[in-house]
Parts: structure tokens; C-alpha cells; sequence
């Protein structure tokens, strides 16, 4: 255990690899390709996000990386351990009301320490810790409906972040936050990842946000999801509020604008979530 | 009413509204009685005033009897309702956990639900040798099924995002029973224990009635039978305060179980 904390901060586990992936969803006479030959690969300490238009599978191939949902074809492995279930080695966050409405936010961040066996007093004074690291300190013992939104969301990484996962997983993280506290936790999210350097996938359906935040974007297609681009971006750390503006930031932002203008589909897509339809 | 409202308390002005409605009950009532008003398809003229049922009550406070019928109905109820907790949300929690469980135990208690627990006397009679054991038997049934059906509905029901999470943070099968299942499924459990508690407070009374020897509901019947019509509302309004406070006892402990659920307002 305390050789891969260590490992995790000089940035040498987290490597995922998705080999020729297909996942198909749905019951029989239902069942649609969700995703189709997903086929990449994600250094350790890197920070992806997954764009694509909704319904394109982005947060079903999440979901079977958090090990929730099964590979019709090929295979999923976090450095070289083929991804056969649900592990706290790969943390989710899902995009809101998944705390635990019962427990108070310092219960909710100890869960994975308790389930690990750490006794009462170790594992809160660990969830103190990480709860100062991302800003809460003082609402321990406020229970998540007394929460703002993005108060809610930075307890769930902290409850993700406090087992030391090798991936973090982020499903739509701040889609339903209001835009101003939206770009707040975006640069919350970039200083808890610079302390806790961890490979984290971000699915996103907003460009700016996917920008902002990621070292590289892949961009899948409409169903069944394929990968259309993926392009490491040019922007360095720390980066500020201002990037939005810069004209390469424009450019690029235009670029995958053009990449997701789609002819209209006759119907519209049933939304997808990390554990199957909706 | 033009007084404002204030959060968590109210003003004493309404509390005097809500007392002199009591008042004014108690009078009408004891008008009713006491001019033998009869309307011809209903008659006040057998009725006690609420004076006499005072004095009734006074004598059945000082007499030994009560607490032996008090006694013997809530140990009825605490039986019965005791095993239909006990078994109503073991089975609540297998059916809505498990398609096998579900599968097996679901058809018969869908066919037997229907039945209302009353209905049950008869055969209950037959089944037990002691007429206490049939008593606590109806009493168990009248609260087994509105607790395993609310029990179901709330493990059923359980946010799947929340076991995911909780499975994505290292917690077991075993764990998440104890930690996300059982908690999320809380409030309706205790739906269905304040429901099965109702139902078991009237079945035991309509139980008493017919093969009690000792019993509130016992109590009150009798009193029809000797005439002694005033002892029939003493009876009427024990089983009331009892139902009152099995109701209260349960809406203390869910508060006290569910601190994270807001206190309801008070209106």
C-alpha cells in the first residue's frame, strides 16, 4: 500500500489501456452498440477529457472502466490488471447526488477507509485532511443536503481522492452546476490534481471546459461512439482563467466545433450513463 | 386567522382556536345527551354524557383492572407486532434484494394480502389451542404485510448510483446492506411500521372483542354487554390514547434514526 502512494505521486501507475473496445447495451431485441473499437491508450498522471455528443457513449465507456458495465469486445486494463469489476483503485464521480444523503460529509469522505478497515479516529483525521485539501474544512458535520452543488461535488472527489485510486473517472463532474461555480471547480479540480497527481478521464459534452482543463482531448463520434481526433493540447501549467481567450485556444476550440457538427439524426438519443441506459 | 406565522412556533392565539374546538366537542356532546336528542335514523338517547364517562373513567383508574387490560393488550400488540417487524422486514429486504427470494416468496404473499386480517379470526381460532396465541396471531398479521410491502418499495427503490458508488469505493456485499441499503430504505420502512402499527392496534381490539378474556378491547365490549354504556367510551378513548402513543413512540424513533431527514413544519 504505501509503495503505490508513492508510485502515485511520481506519476508511474494510472496507465489505462483500452484495446479494441466494443460495449453493447440494452436487452435483446433492444440491445444497440453503445461504443464501437475504442482503441487508445492514457500515461499515468495524465489528465484526458472525452468529448462527443450526448448519447455518444462517452460515459458508457466510463462506466465499464469503473468496472459497472461489461466489454462486448476487447478488453480494459489499469496497469496491465484487466478491469473486471468495480475496485477502489478506480475511483467515479458521477455529475451530482450520488453523497451519501445519511452520512455527514466527514462519514461520507471516511467510507473508503472504513470499508479498507481503518479504525474511527485514523480514518477521520484522513478525511479531515483531504477535506481541507479541497476547501471544505468546517463542514464535516453538515450532512450533504446542506450543501451547495459544487460543495457536494468537492466532497465526492474528496471521497474518491482519500483511496489514493490509480484513476479517477469523471462523469459530467460540474454539468449541473451553474457556470459561475462551474469554472470555480474547474480550477479546483486542476489544484487537487497538482497535489495528487493522479491519470483521470473527464467526459464532457462543453469544449471550453475539455480546453481548459485537459493535457489531451479525444473526441468521439455520435452512436455507436467511435474515436474522431485526439489531439494533445499546446497549453501549459498552471493555466489561468485568461487561456479562454488566447487565440489558440479559439482555434482549437473552433476545430472541434467543426468535428462535432453533425447532420441531425431523425431521432433523438436515449442518454447514457455509467451504468447503462437511462 | 390573520396571525402571521413564524418558523417552528405557534402563536398562542391559535392554540387557543384548536383548544376551545375540543371544548366546543365536549359541549355539543354533552347537550346531545343530555336533551336525549334523536333524529329519528340516529339517537343520542343511550349515549352517556361526557360527565358520567369522566366518573367511569375515574373508577376504572383506581381499579387493578385496568392495568391487567392495559397489560394484556400491549403485550398482545408487542407480540405480534414485535414478530410481523421482525419478519416483515427480513422478508421485505430478501424479496427486494433477491429475484429468487422475490420469486419464491412473493406469489403466496400477493394471494393472502387481500385478505383483511380480520377475516382471519375464525381460522386463527381454529389453528391455536390458546385464544392468546390466535390474538397475537391477528395482531401479527394485520401489520405483516403493509411493512414487508413498504420495505420492498424501499430497498427496490434504493438509488443504483449509490450502490455503484459505494461498490467503487471498496465496500462489500455485506457492507452495503448494512450501509447504503438499509439506511436509503429507512423512511419507508418506518412508513410501514407506523402503518402495520395502526392496522395491529385494530385488529388485536376486533380480536379482543370476539375471544378476549382480559384485553381493552375486551373491556369495552363487555361494558356493552353489562350495560354499563359509559365504560364503552372509557374504553373507546384508552385504545385511542394507546394507538396516540404507539404513533408517537414511532415518529420519535424515525427522527431519532433519521437525523438527516429534515424535521417536518409545523402548520
Amino acid at each position: 500500500m504505501n509503495i503505490r502512494i508513492s508510485d502515485s505521486s511520481t506519476r508511474s501507475v494510472g496507465r489505462i489501456c483500452v484495446e479494441r473496445v466494443s460495449i453493447s447495451l440494452g436487452d435483446a431485441v433492444d440491445a444497440f452498440e453503445a461504443v464501437r473499437d475504442l482503441d487508445f491508450a492514457i500515461a499515468p498522471g495524465e489528465l484526458v477529457c472525452v468529448l462527443g455528443p450526448s448519447g455518444c457513449g462517452k460515459s458508457t465507456l466510463l462506466g465499464a472502466l469503473a468496472g459497472h458495465l461489461p466489454v462486448t469486445r476487447g478488453r480494459l486494463a489499469v496497469d496491465d490488471q484487466a478491469v473486471l469489476g468495480p475496485s477502489s483503485d478506480r475511483g467515479i464521480v458521477f455529475q451530482q447526488h450520488t453523497l451519501f444523503p445519511w452520512k455527514r460529509v466527514r462519514d461520507n469522505v471516511a467510507f473508503g477507509p472504513k470499508m479498507r478497515g481503518l479504525g474511527r479516529s485514523e480514518r477521520h483525521r484522513a478525511a479531515d485532511e483531504i477535506l481541507r485539501l479541497v476547501g471544505l474544512e468546517g463542514f464535516e458535520h453538515f450532512y450533504p443536503s446542506q450543501l451547495s452543488g459544487g460543495m457536494q461535488q468537492r466532497v465526492e472527489i474528496a471521497r474518491v481522492l482519500i483511496n489514493r485510486p490509480r484513476v479517477l473517472l469523471m462523469d459530467e463532474p460540474f454539468g449541473a452546476l451553474d457556470a459561475q461555480t462551474r469554472s470555480m471547480m474547474q480550477e479546483v479540480l486542476l489544484d487537487i490534481w497538482t497535489r495528487i497527481p493522479t491519470t483521470t478521464i473527464f467526459v464532457t459534452h462543453d469544449i471550453e471546459e475539455a480546453l481548459f482543463l485537459a493535457d489531451r482531448v479525444i473526441v468521439m463520434s455520435a452512436r455507436p461512439g467511435r474515436i474522431i481526433e485526439d489531439i494533445r493540447l499546446p497549453f501549459g501549467r498552471p493555466r489561468r482563467a485568461e487561456l479562454v481567450t488566447e487565440p489558440d485556444f479559439v482555434r482549437l476550440k473552433r476545430r472541434i466545433l467543426d468535428l462535432l457538427r453533425q447532420p441531425d439524426s431523425p431521432e433523438p438519443l436515449a442518454r447514457l450513463s455509467p451504468l447503462g441506459v437511462r | 386567522m390573520t396571525t402571521t406565522r413564524t418558523a417552528g412556533r405557534v402563536p398562542w392565539a391559535r392554540w387557543l382556536v384548536r383548544g376551545l374546538s375540543i371544548v366546543a366537542c365536549i359541549v355539543l356532546w354533552q347537550l346531545a345527551s343530555g336533551l336525549h336528542l334523536s333524529l329519528g335514523f340516529v339517537t343520542f338517547r343511550n349515549v352517556p354524557p361526557p360527565t358520567e364517562v369522566l366518573q367511569s373513567a375515574i373508577v376504572l383508574l383506581k381499579s387493578p383492572k385496568l392495568l391487567a387490560h392495559v397489560g394484556s393488550s400491549l403485550w398482545r400488540v408487542f407480540a405480534g407486532y414485535g414478530a410481523a417487524v421482525l419478519l416483515g422486514i427480513g422478508f421485505g429486504f430478501a424479496i427486494g434484494r433477491s429475484r429468487a427470494a422475490s420469486d419464491l416468496l412473493l406469489p403466496p404473499l400477493e394471494l393472502l394480502r387481500p385478505i383483511p386480517a380480520v377475516a382471519w379470526i375464525p381460522l386463527s381460532i381454529l389453528i391455536f389451542p390458546s385464544s392468546e396465541m390466535s390474538m397475537i396471531f391477528i395482531t401479527f398479521i394485520g401489520a405483516l404485510f403493509p411493512i414487508i410491502l413498504n420495505t420492498v418499495h424501499g430497498v427496490a427503490n434504493i438509488d443504483r448510483r449509490l450502490v455503484a458508488s459505494a461498490r467503487s469505493l471498496g465496500g462489500t456485499p455485506a457492507a452495503i446492506l448494512r450501509e447504503i441499503v438499509l439506511p436509503g430504505a429507512a423512511p419507508s420502512i418506518v412508513t410501514g411500521l407506523a402503518i402495520g402499527m395502526g392496522t395491529s392496534w385494530f385488529c388485536l381490539v376486533t380480536a379482543e372483542m370476539i375471544s378476549g378474556q382480559f384485553g381493552i378491547g375486551y373491556y369495552t365490549w363487555e361494558a356493552y354487554t353489562l350495560q354499563n354504556y359509559a365504560d364503552i367510551i372509557v374504553g373507546m378513548l384508552v385504545i385511542g390514547l394507546l394507538g396516540m402513543g404507539s404513533s408517537w413512540l414511532l415518529t420519535t424513533l424515525g427522527h431519532y434514526l433519521m437525523p438527516w431527514r429534515q424535521p417536518a413544519v409545523a402548520r
